[in-house]
């Protein structure tokens, strides 16, 4: 008894000694690694419109940031921009909806029933090997240029990455854990929602990573090749015109579009995976 | 049996679950595993099982706890066994690494407790283990005897009549072993449930156990060997005369088969 106190005890003092850290000193070192990425860039674009300005970089190659800016701005003044980013946002989220619901449900009864999963596993590796942005024409015959072909092309590339990793993550739960749920009398839907489905979020979270990267890549090409509004649209209106700086503005766009989305999902991450080890040590 | 020397507390009225096995055998196909065990095992008993590797004690556990079913003979209870009688610890924690330490610990309650009332009973479980300030932690923080003493706090919590033990100490380091072992010695002196204790190592079985049964695995399958009482006083010292009378006993039937 007093030996299990005293170790407790023992552990409550080097817990409080782990705690307090040397501060001050760490902090100029904290602030210098959470910029030294920005430093490049940074010097790039400055670079860019040096050499822009001296007419090195022709304007109708590459305009100089400050044109884009320019660019930007009234095209957000008029409100356009806004109108197409949306547009495009909501676009990708749909598709990411439709085939995440989709591909997350197939995953999981997949990985629950060897029944479904004999059944309805080789069909979706075929349809796997099909490269989804070769249905484009296809696609088109049969859908035009509407919101469905949008929302179908990126449902159908989505899928697949959710699907895999689902399937993945629930398969590979823990055995021993799942036993011990057996033994404290869990029922099958308090094992799945306590002990399947938090055993397989990480490696879900593998698969809507992979996801996001397909979306917006199948979204940049529908959009170039069949739409009628949306950033894609409006970078090939802008090439009609020869607006070189509103082509390089929608492209900056998406890859600000791209990193926000990132940004949701490893703070979505974060939330969920709390008790990961990994999550734990980036915390601190 | 009631040679015990004086207790630091009385021990409570047995309320644990008596069993008996009747020629249980267990194979896995062609393959046999466990080859007619006769035991009686009294309510309340500590009753250890030691073994060379892989002759079959996990399988006799498994199939007193009911995870999987013999294919000759049979287990009886004195008295009904309901969902929360039996429970079992592993040599691994088996914590939800997604659930904080009081969450894994309610884990273990009747789904009969409710509300608030699953909380206290956690914590007042958790606190027999000696890790009451712990409640709020992630299983990954704590270190590998705590851990295993929230699993037994998991254990405890619906207040089993029979606790089998799947060698819960094996992975530990010395220390922290001998010290669970009081831990383990304590809670069973104060609830008095039916302990099967299983171990590879004799001189734990010797510092716990009422009695220690030998599990020898013979060319049939695992069988009893040797069936030894250990009327010893409580709490025992390491190191005895007696306690390596024993042992010498115990190690000498495992090495002449
Ligand atoms: N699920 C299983 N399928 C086939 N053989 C098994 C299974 N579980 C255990 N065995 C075999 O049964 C024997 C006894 O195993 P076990 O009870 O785990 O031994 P112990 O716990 O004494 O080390 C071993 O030879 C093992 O290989
Ligand atoms: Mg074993």
């Amino acid at each position: 008894m007093s030996l299990v106190d005293r170790s407790t005890r023992l552990n409550a003092a080097s817990q409080g000694a782990e705690k307090t850290r040397p501060a001050g000193k760490g902090r100029l070192a904290a602030l210098e690694t959470s910029l030294a990425g920005w430093v490049l860039p940074i010097l790039l674009v400055a670079l860019w419109e040096y050499l822009a300005r001296l007419g090195i970089i022709a304007s109708n190659v590459l305009p100089a940031p400050s044109a884009i800016a320019e660019a930007g701005w009234a095209a957000l003044k008029s409100g356009e921009l806004v109108r197409n980013m949306g547009v495009s946002t909501l676009r990708a989220f749909a598709g990411l909806f439709v085939g995440g619901v989709i591909g997350l449900a197939f995953g999981i009864a997949n990985g629950l029933s060897e029944l479904s999963h004999r059944y309805t596993d080789t069909t979706l590796q075929m349809i796997r090997n099909v490269p989804h942005l070769a249905l484009i024409p296809l696609v088109i015959l049969w859908f035009g240029i509407e919101e469905e072909a949008k929302l179908f092309l990126v449902a159908l590339g989505v899928f697949f990455p959710i699907y895999i990793n689902t399937l993945h993550g629930v398969r590979t739960v823990d055995p021993q854990l799942i036993e011990m749920g057996r033994v404290y009398g869990m029922s099958p839907l308090t094992l799945f929602r306590r002990v399947v489905l938090p055993g397989a979020l990480p490696s879900i979270f593998v698969g809507l990573r992979f996801a996001l990267g397909i979306m917006w890549l199948t979204l940049i090409v529908a959009e170039t090749i069949a739409a009628s509004s949306g950033l894609g649209y409006m970078a090939m209106q802008a090439r009609e015109f020869l607006l070189v700086d509103v082509v390089v503005l929608a492209i900056l766009i998406y890859a600000l579009l791209g990193k926000l989305a990132d940004v949701l999902t490893r703070w979505l991450e974060g939330l969920c995976l709390q008790w990961h080890p990994a999550f734990q040590a980036k915390r601190d | 049996m009631n040679a015990h020397a004086p207790l630091p507390v009385p021990p409570a009225p047995a309320r644990g679950l008596g069993l008996h096995l009747g020629r249980l055998g267990h194979g896995f196909g062609a393959k046999r595993v466990l080859d007619r065990i006769d035991l009686d095992i009294p309510a309340g008993q500590f009753v250890a099982i030691v073994g060379k590797s892989g002759c079959g004690k996990s399988t006799l556990l498994r199939l007193v706890a009911g995870l999987d079913t013999p294919t000759a003979g049979h287990i009886a209870f004195d008295g009904p066994r309901d969902d929360a009688a039996i429970r079992i610890m592993f040599q691994e924690p088996r914590l939800l690494p997604w659930e904080r330490v009081l969450a894994n610990v309610e884990v273990g309650l009747p789904a009969s407790v409710k509300g608030e009332e699953r909380h206290s009973r956690a914590r007042a479980i958790l606190a027999e283990v000696g890790l009451a300030e712990r409640a709020g932690e992630w299983p990954a923080v704590l270190s590998g005897g705590q851990r295993q003493r929230v699993a037994l706090a998991r254990a405890l919590a619906s207040g089993p009549r029979l606790l089998a033990f799947d060698e819960p100490l094996g992975a530990l380091d010395a220390l922290t072993r001998i010290e669970m072992q009081g831990l383990v010695e304590r809670i069973w002196q104060e609830q008095r449930f039916t302990a099967l204790f299983v171990t590879h190592d004799v001189s734990e079985a010797l510092a716990l156990a009422d009695r220690v049964i030998l599990i020898d695995a013979g060319q049939t399958g695992g069988h009893v060997a040797l069936d030894l009482a250990v009327d010893l006083p409580r709490p025992r010292r390491r190191g005895s005369a007696e306690l390596a009378a024993l042992e010498g006993r115990i190690l000498d039937t495992l090495f002449s088969s």
